[in-house]
């Protein structure tokens, strides 16, 4: 190890960045679209249980107990066999998506058990329509008040798109692999990579904060 | 899916088993260390053990396995393809485990730490008999939902070439031509076993409550 490898990293930095700007294209995408699907199946779900919301509920449950690459396998792998051919950058997009659209429902779910009956009733008497309801009384409390749990997900999220370089999508750890194969610095190639993914961590986790004081501000955190 | 089909399947899932299962074993034990060590203060160790949970925690799995395996011929000692993904597993579980292990550490009552020093019991025995069997029950909910976390993100071992339940799915494709049966088949297997660490949890979390109490 010299500071002769350190500078090949440098010299193909472009190759760092590229990667770095899938992962975190897929990183973005992913985690809003799985949170706006998230707050959807969940207002699926309101109201008096009946089969369908039910078994909605059960399907989300067993999306939660695969792995995420076993999903990104169904898409990719498993789907043409039916006809569906999707291309990696499709079904990345998808499966990361509709997986952790699955943790978000389930972790906004649990904070809208918490609230009270009585702001439903109160809504109701004000003449809320159940969307505007969900969407104006609800949501905003649910999510305030889940921001702790959003951390984990939200990292969650970050480290399963390492999964998708399995699929031949070329991102952060693709382009790490592929820097210690072609110039043969596996040291150097993963510890740039891997404070890469720390970096991002660190700025989620301020994000993160900087809502938990806004939710305290608000009155909505628990503490 | 004929007989050969299914015999890789379950090697697969044997694989994918047992390596998880001695990562865990390991991760918890190691990670109990780590919070009790990161709890004493010692100036430099708590602060290398901070960033060590910090940096693993936000590093993927996949990244994590292929780091080690490529770094492991660097090593004078030649280095089997397991012992890669034991240790990769058991870094990344340790990092999680011990921060279950910490958050039991620092909610524990202090009236009864010193009703242990009032009693005359050491440090090591107070550990041992007052505050470890209590500290399981809390944490256990917390250890087993790792638990089933660590499962998820196996299918990373494939990195090195392990056959793992996952990949297995692609070895069984390779003869058959017919992708569809054995993922579904995997994943039925993966919901089989993350299922019932799922309802462990519910019990532990059960146990935990009455504690706490």
């Amino acid at each position: 190890m010299n500071w002769q490898d350190w500078l090949t990293v440098w010299v193909n930095i472009d190759r760092v960045a590229l990667g770095f700007g899938t992962t975190v294209l897929f990183f973005t995408v992913g985690t809003v679209t799985a949170f706006i699907g998230g707050c959807l199946l969940v207002y699926l779900m309101e109201g008096q249980p009946n089969f369908l919301k039910r078994s909605l509920r059960s399907a989300l449950d067993l999306l939660r107990t695969l792995p995420f690459l076993i999903v990104l396998y169904l898409l990719y792998y498993g789907l043409p066999q039916l006809g569906i051919r999707l291309s990696a950058w499709s079904a990345g997009m998808i499966a990361l998506s509709a997986y952790h659209a699955s943790y978000y429902a389930e972790i906004l779910r649990g904070a809208r058990v918490a609230l009270p009956q009585g702001q439903m009733e109160s809504a109701k008497a004000h003449g809320f329509t159940p969307f505007k309801m969900y969407y104006r009384i609800l949501l905003p409390q649910m999510v305030l008040r889940s921001g702790p749990l959003f951390g984990n997900q939200l990292v969650g999220c970050l480290k399963d798109t390492a999964f998708l370089s399995i699929i031949t999508i070329f991102e952060l750890t693709a382009a790490a692999n592929d820097l210690q194969q072609v110039h043969f610095i596996p040291m150097q190639a993963f510890i740039v990579v891997i404070a890469l993914y720390w970096c991002i961590s660190l700025i989620l986790e301020k994000a993160l904060r900087s809502m938990g004081s806004y939710a305290k501000h608000r009155g909505l955190s628990y503490e | 899916m004929d007989l050969n089909a299914w015999t890789t399947l379950f090697e697969g899932a044997w694989i994918t088993l047992w390596i998880s299962g001695v990562s865990i074993a390991l991760g918890i034990v190691a990670g109990f260390g780590v919070a009790v060590l990161r709890n004493a203060g010692i100036p430099f160790i708590s602060r290398a053990l901070y960033y060590y949970i910090s940096i693993i925690r936000a590093t993927p799995m996949v990244t994590l396995v292929l780091f080690l395996f490529v770094t492991a011929p660097l090593l004078p000692i030649d280095i089997d393809r397991w012992i890669v993904a034991v240790v990769a597993l058991t870094i990344n579980t340790t990092a999680f485990n011990a921060e279950i292990w910490r958050s039991a550490l620092a909610t524990f009552p202090r009236e009864q730490v010193e009703a242990a020093k009032a009693a005359g019991m050491t440090r090591r025995l107070m550990l041992r008999r007052i505050m470890l069997p209590q500290m399981v029950v809390t944490s256990l909910p917390g250890l087993v939902n790792e638990m089933s976390l660590l499962i998820k993100s196996s299918p990373a071992i494939a990195m090195v070439g392990l056959a793992d339940l996952t990949r297995a799915t692609n070895r069984i494709t390779a003869i058959t031509y017919e992708p569809l049966p054995p993922i579904l088949a995997a994943a039925v297997l993966y919901i089989l076993m993350i299922g019932a660490l799922v309802r462990l949890q519910r019990i532990a979390d059960k146990y935990a409550r009455r504690l706490a109490m």
